[in-house]
């Protein structure tokens, strides 16, 4: 069985249509990149499939793991094993990163039927997890994302990603805003995360950074479908031609 | 002369009972404020500085004056309601004094703790020249009516230099078992130069009641006063207070007032300040139902190098309704005030309304003053990055309201006062979360 299939995917955004028709088959343990110009869908696609208010699905079927993702709510998506790694991470003040962490973490192994982890168990677990992507505990005491870097913001995202182990990483323009000390650090922590039964969806506008996430299929996204599918030799492919060359032969 | 306004017709009866009759000054004190409050009569929306808290419900309500007799049936604190564990406490049924409810023994030398009804009865020169000196009758009806007919309170002086060492608990229980019952606290708080001292007051209470209250307080030069209230009255109780607070040269004074009770209450912080002082005027409100909850400061920088700050955070769910007034006065020699000023009011639904009424006055021309007022609702982002992360939508909720309001709590100095607030409001917020739907 598919670890995800959509299937036809058509959705809008205030009305406006922004996916056309999007088809794309995950396996467990692939990585798959989805590249693609501005504007092309490719937030829109990562916030459909996460579940976000004012993502209209108006046809088409996304299943995940056997279930329709579709008919559940963005929390109940996180809990079934779906993981959205945000572009621009969400500051939230007077909410600390622990309690946060605690929160999400004890909401999922209660539906995966695991006990809650205990103050000290917890601490145990989240240290170790945080050192391997030089998150300090600084870090860990402040409010969620208040006051980070870039890069902070970033890291942090991929520590939410290590503590909860989903079934389905997606990651959204998580190379944006990074120098490349900062886009090492990430992109070693989501290699780390690589496995047999875990699917990755890497959403990128440029090909630096799937030199160290090295993708096992590239998708090319414009204009809310995907028109051009291939191995991690169309995104070089892409870097030298250019989007232009790729979307003018589709219009062509 | 036939009295017409409410409250004020049972003057003529009582007064011959009321404590302290006879003793000259404070015979003609009653007699003035009582004035002060026909002339400018019950509060309505038409006096600006009542324009949204309407006082109709109460003068309809036709409370009589607390006897003292229904106070004893509270025969215990109740439950839950002692938010600090170690501390001296003073407290007060239907707005008297319990002997048999507080604890007091162990108070350090030069502090003195009791009733003021005792302290009129046996000392009462020792009052003259501090009881009701601060509070301005002519300004606030209310106040003058509590002055009218002023019964009992607490009475708290610590000498000069001396350190509490444990905080000061006020514990008010109203108790309405039959008619509505009216009763004015008085309290009489002075803190002499250079003492350091925590007050805690906890507001309780059962039945149809109405508690008027007034505060004056005292700082003396270079004290230092924490003073943390919990206004957690019962649903059908009217609560009014006034502090009055005088703050002396180089004083520093740490308030907050955290309101989740009462069906219609106002706490009314007044502070003057003299030089060097570092005032926190700060709270929280918490409303459901139909509960209206009303904030009011008045900063009065009336000395230069003095700074003010007040941070007040609300949440209004149901119809629930919230108002908050602050003004800020900076008189002409008060070069290098530092004020800032913020009210912030998260509302959960489309039936709750806030009144929000900023107001600065400053006549000097070398001073920093700020203040801010947000209102608004729940903002989606981040309700989805919790709900992108497993949490469901009524702990999601719960967090993220949660942090509003301690921000506000964060504000509080003293580290077990704080806490204590901070269970008040989880608690609060557990009971408002689990109401809420499955659904955004």
């Amino acid at each position: 069985m598919s670890l995800l299939e959509i299937r036809d995917l058509h959705a809008t955004v205030d009305g406006k249509p922004i996916l056309k028709g999007v088809d794309l088959v995950i396996e467990p343990g692939k990585v798959h990149a989805v590249m693609g110009p501005n504007g092309s869908g490719k937030s829109t696609l990562s916030y459909v499939l996460a579940g976000r208010e004012g993502y209209e699905v108006t046809s088409g079927e996304v299943m995940f793991d056997g279930v329709d993702l579709l008919a559940l709510d963005a929390d109940e998506r996180a809990r079934a094993g779906l993981f959205l790694a945000f572009q621009y991470p969400v500051e939230i003040p007077g909410v600390a990163t622990t309690t946060f962490l605690k929160a999400a973490l004890n909401a999922i192994r209660s539906e995966r039927g695991e006990s809650p982890l205990d103050a000290m168990q917890f601490l145990k677990f989240i240290r170790e997890k945080a050192s391997n992507l030089k998150v300090t505990d600084d870090m860990l005491r402040r409010a969620l994302n208040v006051g980070f870097s870039g890069g902070e913001k970033k890291r942090n995202e991929v520590l939410q990603m290590a503590v909860l182990e989903p079934k389905l990483a997606i990651l959204d323009e998580t190379d944006s805003g990074l120098d490349i000390d900062a886009l090492k650090i990430v992109a070693d922590g989501v290699n780390m995360l690589r496995a047999a039964d875990r699917g990755m969806l890497v959403i990128t506008h440029y090909q630096r950074l799937l030199d160290y996430i090295v993708p096992d299929y590239v998708h090319i996204l414009a204009d809310g479908r995907i028109i051009k599918s291939g191995d991690k030799g169309l995104a070089l492919e892409l870097e030298e031609k250019g989007y232009a060359s790729f979307v003018g032969a589709e219009a062509a | 002369m036939t009295r017409t306004e409410p409250f004020a017709q049972e003057f003529d009866a009582l007064a011959a009972q009321l404590p302290g009759a006879g003793t000259a000054w404070l015979d003609d004190l009653r007699r003035k404020s009582l004035d002060e409050y026909e002339a400018q009569g019950l509060p309505t929306p038409r006096t600006e500085a009542w324009k949204y808290t309407n006082l109709r419900r109460l003068a309809r309500t036709g409370f009589v004056a607390g006897e003292a007799g229904s106070a004893a049936a509270v025969t215990a604190i109740p439950e839950g309601v002692t938010v600090l564990e170690d501390a001296y406490v003073a407290a007060f049924v239907n707005g008297r004094f319990s002997a048999a409810l507080s604890t007091l023994g162990g108070l350090p030398k030069g502090v003195e703790v009791g009733s003021l009804a005792d302290k009129i009865a046996n000392d009462p020169a020792a009052l003259e020249g501090q009881l009701g000196q601060i509070v301005d009758g002519s300004a606030l009806p209310m106040a003058a009516l509590n002055t009218a007919f002023m019964v009992d309170g607490l009475y708290c002086h610590v000498a000069d230099g001396v350190v509490l060492d444990k905080p000061l608990h006020l514990v008010s229980i109203g108790h309405a078992d039959g008619a509505a019952l009216s009763f004015h606290p008085r309290h009489l708080i002075v803190a002499g130069a250079g003492s350091v001292a925590t007050l805690v007051e906890s507001h309780v209470g059962s039945g149809s009641y109405f508690s008027n209250a007034v505060s004056e307080i005292v700082v003396g030069e270079g004290a230092v006063l924490n003073h943390y209230k919990l206004q957690n009255e019962g649903l059908e109780a009217f609560h009014l207070a006034a502090n009055q607070v005088r703050l002396k040269d180089r004083a520093v004074y740490d308030g907050f007032v955290l309101q989740v009770g009462g069906r219609l209450a106002r706490n009314e912080v007044r502070a003057h300040l003299g030089e060097r002082v570092e005032c926190r005027v700060n709270g929280a409100y918490l409303g459901c139902g139909e509960q209206h909850i009303d904030n009011t400061t008045f900063i009065d920088h009336a000395a230069p190098n003095s700074s003010s700050r007040e941070v007040f955070k609300g949440v209004l769910d149901e119809t629930a309704r919230g108002v908050f007034q602050g003004k800020i006065l900076v008189r002409k020699d008060s070069q290098k005030t530092d004020g800032h000023q913020l009210n912030k009011t998260l509302l959960l639904s489309a039936g709750t309304e806030i009144d929000t009424k900023p107001e600065l006055e400053i006549y000097a021309d070398d001073v920093k003053c700020s203040h801010g007022a947000t209102t608004g609702e729940l903002e989606e982002e981040p309700l989805f990055y919790l709900r992108a992360r497993g949490i469901d939508p009524h702990t999601a909720r719960g967090m993220l309201v949660s942090a509003f309001i301690g921000e506000a709590l964060d504000e509080i100095q003293a580290e077990a006062p704080r806490e204590a607030f901070e269970a008040v409001v989880n608690g609060w917020l557990d009971k408002r979360m689990e109401g809420q739907g499955p659904s955004s």
